[in-house]
């Protein structure tokens, strides 16, 4: 099949530029594993609240300078609200819904992720300066959908 | 030269004089669906204006923000988007193929009723707040039952649609041996080609997961799963929106400006291309969602990112086109096309600036598909501004600029010079608008500003304080549009009833002379609908695999508004 030319090279430079980019995508994700929220644990959604972690939803400390947020979206709220968060602390966010799906995303940061009912979903993030955070429900739940978010505090 | 395209290229002669104007029964049908289709519009943009001024506090909330919403998505995504493409490709056909053969008028007809009963029971729900699910009904959101039964109707409708289209195609083969269909024809073939294929995924979540749990038959559902399905069917469904537009741009616009397709095979090799490359692709609006293996939405991403190909096929013929038709005017260099163009024509300037703001929306889709990207604008207004630059511009403007030749030359009423003139300004005020409008959404969702969200106020926290100079933007844009959508429906009428008789130009270019021979296995349809599903398989069977597997326990339905 005959080609113009100058398609052929204008094709040809798309397709490099894809490769490039694609390339970039894939070392990021797979070498340096900034991969999106893919959790593949499970949990019932009628016993949400009867199952560990989500029967103790809290800020549990698990290292040296490192947490794992447990929390549950439901609607229209996140428990528990207004963690306080040490500074420098790399918090892991365990995130489940006993009712419908759910957003969780942390204004201004990368962690955004779909709360869906029968998964628990995770992200980690390092909290590297005071102040206070807003976490609200990016996916419509229902009526009170808008009014849904919860604030973080990270202390010294 | 081979046989085939000797026939063809004796067939293009013959068709050098204009093909009989399209019958009478084909045109009725046609003009049935724009006129849902306009009447979507309009009910769809007063949804959407009151919604900005219900979240900027403007008007009370007279209606549910959600219930608003939903009917906005609802009519402008589907309803308007639908019949009006029905409509074009029933157009197309007709003109394609000429009065050679009895038209399949009942299965047609039928098919437009079953849309249009599916459409009303949908509408009345949303209307009764029994199903305000958001246009995209997402589970375990549980709408009432007859909700989902209007669905089904509506897809049903449009398979029988599809299915006298093919009827058309297939008689016309009959009595075409060994001829390829025109450009335009086998164009719209492939788009319903695509819709048929991709509905099956969300047919298979309504039948068997949502309305069965809404009749009670089931007490619970796999959400993942639902959305998998759905999603298998959704990003087709932008493309199903996209192709009729692209019909346009190739076919329509260079006859317009008087030039010629630049290259019959390549349309066709673009519009197979987006065929294949648009199933195996649905996981890049699911990158953030638990229970998938980020393996599998990777190998998706890469998938996703392959339309480049006919996307730059599609650019560089449709400029090199423009620039052709330009050098004949005696413009000289790149770009002197630019000077040649007829911008006073609603028929060349609608769609043209459609093409123009295409351009940012596919790099904005480029980002909302990279992978790990994607979690800086996932759910925020940003996507929702995307979408109104996408769907919402380069394909309404262009459905817009072919509405001012279509409906004339279906109710045998030609278009006016004043009609030409309120087009010109009805188009400019929709690209006006909907600057402001998605700039606004697409900044203050990048600042994490959420989408489909009612008047939150977020303890006023100053962050999203920020955002509510944004709101009153984007209520500026929508009144705007809301300007332009009646400029519109006035034109529409105006070109129905008041416009002179006559006979009205259906514009169709034809190819370069020098253009190359198209070769004859682009309509093996057998073998592209196998490699189809080799790639949906490809794509989706382990992770599928694994949800049904590995299933989470099951999530009861609920009813939250």
């Amino acid at each position: 099949m005959h080609i113009h030319k100058l398609e052929k090279y204008w094709l040809v430079f798309g397709i490099i530029l894809l490769a490039v980019f694609l390339a970039v995508l894939g070392v990021s994700a797979f070498a340096a594993g900034n991969q999106p929220a893919s959790d593949a644990d499970l949990v019932d959604p009628a016993k949400v609240h009867q199952t560990a972690p989500f029967d103790n939803p809290g800020l549990h400390k698990i290292g040296d300078n490192e947490y794992e947020l447990v929390m549950v979206a439901q609607a229209f709220t996140f428990t528990p609200g207004n963690v306080e968060i040490p500074k420098g602390a790399k918090v892991t966010f365990l995130v489940t819904s006993p009712d419908v799906v759910h957003g969780f995303q942390l204004v201004g940061t990368p962690v955004n992720m779909m709360v869906v009912p029968g998964h628990i979903n995770s992200l980690t993030y390092t909290f590297k300066e005071t102040g206070e955070f807003l976490i609200l429900c990016n996916e419509y739940c229902g009526t009170g959908h808008h009014m849904m978010a919860t604030k973080i505090k990270v202390v010294e | 030269m081979n046989d085939v395209a000797s026939k063809l290229k004796q067939w293009e002669m013959e068709r050098g004089v204009p093909v009989p104007s399209i019958g009478v029964k084909e045109a009725r049908l046609a003009y049935a669906h724009v006129v849902i289709s306009v009447l979507a519009v309009l009910i769809g943009a007063l949804a959407g204006l009151m919604q900005t001024l219900i979240r900027t506090g403007i008007i009370p909330e007279v209606f549910g923000y959600y219930q608003l919403l939903t009917a906005h998505g609802i009519m402008l995504g589907l309803v308007f988007t639908t019949m009006f493409i029905i409509g074009l490709l029933y157009a197309l056909l007709a003109k394609s193929f000429g009065r050679f053969e009895s038209f399949p008028t009942r299965v047609a007809w039928l098919g437009f009723w079953m849309i249009i009963a599916g459409a009303v029971l949908v509408t009345i729900m949303v209307l009764a707040n029994k199903a305000t699910v958001l246009y995209t009904f997402y589970a375990p959101l549980m709408a009432d039952p007859i909700f989902y039964v209007g669905l089904v109707l509506f897809v049903v409708g449009t398979w029988l649609s599809a299915f006298a289209m093919f009827r058309m195609y297939a008689d016309y083969k009959r009595e075409h041996p060994g001829v390829h269909p025109p450009l335009p024809a086998y164009m719209s073939i492939m788009t319903m080609l695509l819709w048929v294929i991709a509905t099956l995924g969300v047919a298979g979540t309504i039948l068997f997961q949502l309305l069965p749990l809404s009749l009670g038959w089931k007490d619970t559902v796999g959400i993942e799963l639902s959305r998998t399905l759905f999603w298998y069917f959704g990003h087709p469904l932008v493309y199903f929106w996209l192709m009729p537009a692209y019909i346009v741009w190739y076919t329509v616009v260079p006859k317009v400006i008087g030039g010629k397709i630049f290259s019959d095979a390549l349309a066709r090799m673009a519009f197979l291309l987006f065929l294949l490359f648009s199933f195996p692709v649905g996981f890049h609006h699911q990158l953030t969602e638990p229970g998938i293996d980020p393996f599998w939405k990777f190998v998706q991403v890469i998938l996703t990112f392959l339309v480049v190909i006919p996307s730059f096929m599609t650019a560089f013929s449709l400029f090199a086109t423009f620039e052709l038709r330009g050098r004949a005017l005696g413009a000289r260099g790149l770009f002197g096309w630019v000077k040649k163009m007829p911008y006073g024509d609603v028929r060349f300037l609608a769609p043209f600036v459609g093409m123009l703001f295409f351009i940012p929306a596919g790099a904005g889709g480029i980002i909302n598909a990279s992978h790990q990207l994607n979690a800086m604008v996932h759910n925020t207004l940003w996507v929702t501004g995307h979408f109104h630059i996408t769907v919402g511009t380069a394909v309404a403007l262009t459905f817009f600029g072919t509405a001012y030749w279509l409906v004339p030359v279906l109710r045998g009423r030609v278009l006016t010079k004043a009609m030409n003139r309120l087009g010109l300004i009805q188009a400019g005020t929709w690209a006006f608008g909907m600057s402001i409008m998605s700039y606004a959404m697409h900044i203050s969702g990048l600042q994490g500003n959420p989408r489909r969200t009612g008047p939150a106020t977020y303890f006023s926290d100053a962050l999203t304080r920020e955002w509510i100079p944004y709101h009153m933007a984007m209520a500026i844009g929508g009144t705007i549009l809301l300007i332009s959508v009646l400029i519109f429906v006035y034109s529409m009428f105006n070109l129905s009833f008041l416009a002179p008789k006559g006979e009205e130009e259906f514009p169709l270019a034809e190819t370069e002379e020098a253009a190359m021979e198209t070769p004859r296995f682009f309509e093996n349809w057998k073998l592209w609908i196998t490699v189809t599903f080799v790639l949906i398989a490809f794509a989706y069977t382990v992770p599928i695999w694994h949800l049904i597997e590995s299933a989470p326990p099951g999530a009861r339905g609920w009813v939250l508004w």
